[in-house]
């Protein structure tokens, strides 16, 4: 039983985190290409227009990898997690549904058009499949978060006396608290993804001194992007998050924040250490006292409870994963802010162009966002163990009673080959479009 | 209101097989037909303009099938674990088949994503058909040995196949030889809907003589049906009961015995449309007159201690499905209007099509 569960974790976690490299970057992409699509109606400069198209074509491959990736993620709560979506399946079967039914049609029905129906239709028109796209997309976000956030904090929702969850109330699923902060904080998030991946090849071209023109373009929209993205995804958004931890799942918090020991007065906050699961304490701490009081409840002397003060059965089961994933998405958060910044004061002062090692930083520092984004995910999801949903189902009561772990060992090798090829052939396919650039039309 | 779900649910998944079995049968037919680039290349393209906008209709029936029908989903997608995931690889094989064969020019490239487009659509429509079977044939349910169930009574286990392959043993696997029959039904109905659906959106060379191969194809479809027809009694022996009490059912099978008739006149059809619209009949007649043989029943148990799923033991709250109404028909009629765009925009033939690249 407990490598079972294991195997089916690992299943999950490794392909969730496979699928979410690619959806990160086309909800934020989809603004970006409006952007450029209404740049070019207001201007009627072509750049503009030959820009939306390089990127839709970025956005199409990387659509089409989300698709892929993405069936098996709906498979697997029907195959791996059999008894979670008998249970539940009446109440997050809603969105997961709504989620098929009105963002996915949306979204691949009008990307079609978008990338082959530009002559038939004019240019009022074909920016109107651009925004369509980018409804679609973000849509699909929308009702993805919707049911993580009925995970992560259950409302609306009755219990029979058979064990089964049915739904009592539709609006608290769209109505839950849990739900607006998380869903604007994602969609920040991945607008610093596409942000960075944007500027980065900008930043790329004018190093490599090919398409100048083109790079001048993408770093300037891709740093200008990214500077307010990166800002409002720390501020409110990611704050309006750590503060619902707090408020619903303090032991989660605890854990994150690395407080072992609930403290008299206020909370220090850590910048460093390294959690010591035997002794119970950081190693090598480096803390601010009080901070993270004041940061969670703008109270320099309010106690914030440590891990202490919970029972071990309702502690996250993994502790450091939990902590380093919270510490890395913070801080990366907090350099994307920096090197944002700075690209933006010098683009004021129109240097930004020619200062090598910046360009090389942005370049550099595109892959981190990814990893923000998937750490960011990992202090949610661990942070909400031992439970599947919050404080009513444990994660060992929600797997299929009949697969055995044989089985799924198999096919969880499988589903790492088969990514494997689709990681290279994907990397292959992006490097080569990236590398050709943007095609000019000579009209 | 489990009608409601039901039928909409039966629906929106004869769709995807309508849809996109034209683009797994164009796969099998490259594998086996399309000898010269040029065709291969358009015969892919009719595909693979729009595998990913198909493949949706298999995501929104998934997500209603786990809203409307909790227990069943559960049960079916943990029962058949190994082939469901399968499948799941076989859809991704195809995938990168058809998006990647025209992203490099050398022809070694191209043969082997041709070949992983190709076969893998020919055991997609295989495993499709076996699953068809499998519900029709029904599972040990509890996975019952000598009289007790070794699982709760909805929850089963297959393995892929049982050494005897045969469908009355005591526990049968995915595949035995009956779900292989209904399995070969699906490849050749699918081979004749992507065959007309080439001869629809393509001027390939081809086009002649898939009229005669579909000619062929639809003897040998004839034969099979047959053939399951004659076992199918001894398979499930109430298959035949609902037809008798509710008689209305009979234009299930109606449909699909009109569509294989139609299309023994391939060649003197003109329209190449009427074609594509009569294998896409025979598709939703097979599919509609299995489950119309099983109503309310969704699997049947092949012991005696495990009562059947139903449409009403596997559902979830009265609430849940009636709030869910409401957004259904709201989606259902935009996705009536998305298609009727895309479509529109999208008609004519491929090769005459100029798409600005
Ligand atoms: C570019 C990526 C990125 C960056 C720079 C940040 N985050 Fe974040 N964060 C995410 C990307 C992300 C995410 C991947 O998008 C998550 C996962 C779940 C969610 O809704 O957003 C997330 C979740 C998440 C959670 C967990 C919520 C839960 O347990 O469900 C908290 C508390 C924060 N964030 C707080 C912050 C703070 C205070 C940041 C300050 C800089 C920050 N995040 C930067
Ligand atoms: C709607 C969105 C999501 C839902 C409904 C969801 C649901 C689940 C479920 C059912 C599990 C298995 C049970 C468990 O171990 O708790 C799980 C685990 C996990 N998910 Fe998510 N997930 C979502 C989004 C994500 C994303 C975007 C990521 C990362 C990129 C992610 C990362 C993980 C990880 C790492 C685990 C394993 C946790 C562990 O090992 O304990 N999840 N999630
Ligand atoms: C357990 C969690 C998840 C499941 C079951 C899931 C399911 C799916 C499925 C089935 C597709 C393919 C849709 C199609 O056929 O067009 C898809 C694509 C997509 N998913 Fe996920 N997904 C999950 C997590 C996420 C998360 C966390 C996000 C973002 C917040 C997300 C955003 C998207 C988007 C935007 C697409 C559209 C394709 C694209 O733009 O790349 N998904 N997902």
């Amino acid at each position: 039983m407990e490598d079972m569960i294991l195997y089916d974790r690992l299943q999950f976690a490794f392909t969730i985190t496979f699928h979410y490299i690619f959806p990160q970057l086309t909800m934020g992409l989809s603004l970006i290409i409006v952007y450029f699509k209404g740049q070019f109606l207001r201007t009627q400069i072509e750049k503009y227009n030959d820009a939306a198209k390089f990127f839709m074509k970025i956005f199409a491959v990387n659509f089409t990898m989300g698709v892929i990736t993405g069936i098996p993620m709906e498979f697997q709560f029907g195959t791996n997690w059999a008894k979670f979506s008998e249970l539940t399946g009446g109440i997050i079967g809603q969105t997961l549904a709504m989620e098929g039914l009105f963002s996915f049609f949306l979204e691949s029905s009008f990307l079609v058009l978008f990338i082959f129906g530009e002559k038939l239709m004019g240019p009022k028109l074909h920016f109107l499949t651009a925004f369509l796209v980018f409804l679609g997309s973000w849509a699909s976000g929308y009702f993805i978060l919707a049911t993580n956030a009925w995970m992560q904090h259950p409302v609306g929702y009755e219990i029979l006396e058979n064990g089964k969850y049915v739904l009592k109330n539709f609006s608290a699923l769209f109505s839950n608290p849990w739900l607006l902060p998380a869903f604007l904080h994602n969609q920040m998030a991945s607008l610093v993804t596409s942000s960075f991946v944007v500027a980065s090849i900008g930043a790329f071209y004018l190093l490599n001194k090919s398409h100048l023109e083109f790079g001048k373009l993408f770093l300037k929209t891709g740093v200008v992007f990214g500077l307010v993205s990166s800002l409002l995804v720390a501020f409110p958004t990611g704050d309006w998050n750590a503060k619902n931890v707090a408020k619903y799942q303090p032991a989660a918090f605890a854990a994150m924040e690395g407080i072992f020991e609930t403290e008299h007065a206020g909370s220090e906050i850590v910048l460093i250490g390294q959690p010591n699961m035997v002794e119970k304490k950081l190693d090598n701490k480096i803390a601010v006292p009080n901070v993270l009081s004041f940061l969670t409840y703008q109270d320099w002397n309010k106690q914030i409870l440590g891990m202490d003060r919970f029972p071990e059965e309702e502690l996250p089961t993994n502790v450091p994963g939990l902590y380093y994933s919270y510490h890395i998405m913070v801080g990366l958060g907090t350099i994307f802010i920096g090197v944002m910044a700075l690209a933006f004061f010098f683009l004021l002062r129109k240097k930004l162009f020619h200062i090598r090692p910046l360009l090389w930083g942005i370049m550099v520092l595109a892959p981190f966002a990814y990893i923000a984004n998937i750490t960011g995910w990992y202090v949610a999801e661990l942070g909400r163990q031992p439970y599947l949903v919050y404080g009513l189902l444990q994660t060992s009561e929600g797997v299929s009673p009949t697969v055995s772990s044989g089985n799924t060992l198999f096919t969880l090798l499988g589903f790492i080959g088969l990514y494997i090829l689709l990681g290279i052939l994907f990397l292959v396919l992006v490097g080569k479009t990236i590398y050709k650039g943007p095609v000019v039309q000579n009209h | 209101m489990e009608i409601f779900w039901y039928i909409t649910i039966a629906v929106i998944l004869a769709m995807f097989f309508i849809l996109d079995g034209y683009d797994f049968g164009a796969g099998i037919i490259h594998l086996f037909f399309a000898k010269t680039e040029k065709d291969k290349e358009v015969i892919a393209k009719s595909a693979g303009l729009f595998w990913d906008s198909n493949e949706v209709w298999l995501v929104a029936g998934g997500g209603m099938l786990f809203m409307a029908f909790p227990t069943f989903y559960a049960s079916v997608f943990s029962g058949f674990y190994l082939p469901l995931i399968i499948v799941l690889w076989l859809i991704m094989l195809r995938a990168i088949g058809l998006e990647f064969r025209n992203q490099f020019q050398f022809p070694m490239w191209k043969d082997i994503w041709d070949r992983s487009f190709g076969v893998s659509s020919l055991l997609l429509a295989l495993f499709f058909g076996i699953a068809l079977g499998n519900i029709v044939r029904g599972v040990n349910l509890g996975g019952v040995i000598k009289g007790t169930s070794l699982y709760e009574s909805q929850y089963f286990f297959l393995p892929l196949w049982d050494s005897s392959f045969s469908p009355m043993c005591e526990s049968p696997g995915v595949i035995d030889w009956f779900t292989i029959i209904i399995g070969f039904i699906s490849v050749i109905t699918l081979a004749i809907h992507g065959a007309n659906w080439i001869i629809l959106k393509t001027n390939s060379s081809i086009n002649l003589n898939l009229k005669s191969l579909i000619f062929k194809l639809n003897i040998a479809l004839t034969i099979l049906t047959i053939v399951s027809l004659s076992v199918w009694k001894n398979i499930n022996p109430e298959a035949l009961d609902n037809f008798l009490e509710k008689p209305f059912f009979i234009i299930f099978p109606i449909l699909y015995f009109s569509g294989i008739i139609g299309l023994f006149f391939i060649k003197k059809i003109k329209n190449d449309l009427v074609p594509f619209l009569l294998s896409s009949l025979l598709i939703l007649g097979g599919i509609t007159s299995s489950l119309a043989s099983l109503f309310p029943v969704i699997l049947p148990s092949t012991n005696d201690v495990n009562e059947s799923l139903t449409i009403y033991n596997t559902t979830t709250s009265e609430y849940g499905l009636s709030v869910a109404l409401n957004w259904v028909v709201v989606g259902l009629i935009l996705l009536v209007i998305y298609f009727i765009v895309q479509k529109r925009m999208m008609s004519g033939k491929i090769d005459d099509m100029d798409y600005g690249h």
